[in-house]
């Protein structure tokens, strides 16, 4: 549904998003991870034809955004960042504005303001002035809009952005829904909603796609996938350290005692390696192992390690 | 084929917009007492003692609008991009010159709306005498236009800034420029050293020369066009502000 070519755009000599491709089918949520200023928001406001690249080519649906932009833009429903709204309306006007621009008129649209207030539980605000709405309402409003026509297609940009644990918890679940029908991309710079949502995960850096998998995938290019955390009793750290370390898949072990317990782990020479719980397992046959488990890897970690700035990594090396 | 439905939604919205603030009433009361003030006390309406408003009352127009219709202007674009809801604006289903288009009509039929609401002056003028009411809604339809032309500049100014202000003091310089390029003592002044070429291409720039057939009762197709193709031009210019802004 989204298809995304060779996209770049340059904001005077800076290159805010430098040769992005990717696409996304129907039944995927795509997460969109960065940090702060990587692109993310300047990559959806040209897939929803807000701003022309400089170069590349993003069609939706089949529709080009720039030749042809209108017949992608009925597909789409499109949540800006910091989900804008007009001031001067009440939700119910602004939402039945947002369905009478999608064409829906009458019936048809009443039925479409009652099913999106619904979803994003509006009732109690929806006579309110859309500027006297607390932020987390102010979202919710601007995210009703955005799937007033039923899109096919969702771009959402931070959609959980200064929501509370629960609202979040609610959107989550309301577009984790939705991805099962939709074609869905949205950015977060919040790890656990990769997991919470996502099908399929990008990792952009300074406009760049430098990762790009499932969440299990990405979590296994971390230094702790595969790594082996076990607590040992009666046991002195060094000889356990020791011991660990000769194992031929161990790269690395850190022991550190409290007591009379012993908790280590023991990182992998390739990160994933499922050899080395084997190994570890042999190793402690005759030991007093309280608990032993597998780590599946940090996503926290991995995108910290390819999103630093090369400066930093030269000096954590 | 949907144009002129995505048009309509647009300039319902922004009508609406209006009308939600206490800022349209004050605007409309304003543009009435000035009415009242400036025909009957300065224009010297009974002084004058004949059935007219050509001097009395629309006389003062272009000099109103100097000052009310940057006003009534100046959120229009400039507002949309402070709150961010161009990005949404822009990214539905319509083309920027049908949101362009929409708002424009939205802020000229208000404009037209204050204008009507001055009927009283009307049936003051008929209740004495016996006027060319001819003349009168020739008169009315010339300052219309003229409302149109400055509401199209304020446009441009405002889909240039965010900032209200700005495009209300950029307007109202333009739009005095419109004024005074036909400002009989102007034109009296630039007559004195300028070769009479010259001061035919700076009158024909203004709005006053085109506004004085209408007052008269003379509908000429050129003072038409010329109020038309400002709006035009000017609504043209802002789709281009608005499209270079959006590239970056
Ligand atoms: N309109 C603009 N003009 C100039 N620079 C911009 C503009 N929009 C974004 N940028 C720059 O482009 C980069 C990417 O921004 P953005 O896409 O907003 O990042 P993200 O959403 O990932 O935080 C940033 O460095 C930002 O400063
Ligand atoms: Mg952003």
């Amino acid at each position: 549904m989204i298809k995304v070519e060779n996209l770049t755009k340059l904001f005077g000599a800076k290159r805010a998003v430098d040769g992005i491709s990717f696409t996304v089918e129907r039944g995927e949520v795509l997460g969109f991870l960065g940090p702060n200023g990587a692109g993310k928001s300047t990559t959806m406001r040209i897939i929803t034809g807000f701003i022309p690249p400089s170069s590349g080519r993003v069609s939706v649906g089949g529709f080009d955004m720039v030749e042809n932009p209108i017949p992608g833009k009925r597909l789409i429903g499109y949540l800006p960042e910091n989900a804008p709204a007009y001031t001067d309306m009440t939700v119910s006007g602004f939402l039945g504005f947002a369905a009478e621009i999608r064409g829906l008129r009458g019936e048809a649209k009443t039925k479409a303001v009652n099913r999106a207030v619904e979803m994003c539980f509006l009732q109690s605000v929806l006579h309110q002035s859309v500027e006297t709405l607390s932020k987390g309402y102010r979202h919710r409003t601007c995210f009703a809009q955005s799937i007033i026509h039923d899109p096919e297609v969702l771009v959402l940009d931070e959609p959980t952005d200064g929501l509370d644990p629960n609202q979040k918890h609610e959107i989550r679940s309301l577009i984790r829904r939705m991805g099962e029908k939709k074609a869905i991309i949205f950015s977060t710079h919040i790890l656990e909603e990769v997991d919470a949502v996502c099908s399929r995960a990008i990792i952009i850096d300074r406009g760049r796609i430098v990762a790009n998998g499932t969440p299990p995938e990405l979590r296994r290019r971390s230094d702790w996938a595969g790594a082996v955390t076990l607590r040992v009793n009666g046991m002195v750290a060094t000889a356990v350290k020791e011991k660990l370390s000769q194992l031929r898949t161990a790269k690395k072990v850190v022991a550190e005692a409290q007591g009379q317990r012993i908790t280590a782990t023991v990182f992998p020479r390739t990160a994933g390696d499922q050899d080395l719980t084997r190994e570890v397992l042999e190793a402690t046959r005759s030991w007093q192992v309280e608990e032993l488990h597998t780590e599946e890897g940090r996503l926290d970690e991995v995108f910290r390690s390819i999103t630093l700035p090369d400066t930093v990594k030269e000096e954590t090396k | 084929m949907n144009t002129w439905a995505n048009i309509k939604t647009i300039a319902k919205r922004e009508l609406g917009a209006y009308f939600s603030s206490p800022l349209a009433y004050v605007f409309i009361v304003i543009f009435l007492l000035l009415c009242g003030f400036f025909t009957f006390m300065v224009g010297g309406f009974f002084e004058r003692g004949e059935a007219s408003l050509t001097r009395s009352f629309f006389d003062w127009h272009p000099w109103f609008y100097l000052f009310l219709v940057p006003a009534v202007g100046m959120r229009l674009w400039a507002e949309e991009r402070r709150v961010g809801t161009l990005e949404l604006l822009l990214t539905m289903p319509i083309t920027t010159w049908q949101a362009i288009v929409g708002k424009f009509l939205a802020s000229w039929l208000f404009l037209g709306l204050a204008l009507v609401l001055t009927f009283p002056i009307v049936i003051t003028v008929n209740y004495l005498g016996t006027p060319d009411n001819g003349v009168i809604l020739s008169g009315y339809i010339g300052s219309w236009l003229m409302a149109g032309a400055y509401l199209a500049i304020s446009c441009i100014t405002s889909a240039m800034t965010r900032t209200q202000v700005v495009s209300f003091i950029v307007s109202v310089v333009v739009c005095l420029f419109l004024i005074l390029a036909g400002f009989p003592p102007v034109v009296r002044f630039l007559e004195g050293w300028a070769s009479p070429w010259l001061v035919d291409v700076v009158t024909s720039f203004s709005v006053i020369t085109h506004f004085e057939g209408f007052q008269k009762g003379v509908l000429d197709s050129r003072d038409v066009l010329f109020f038309l193709s400002l709006i035009g031009f000017s609504l043209f210019s802002t789709s281009v502000i608005l499209r270079g802004h959006r590239a970056g």
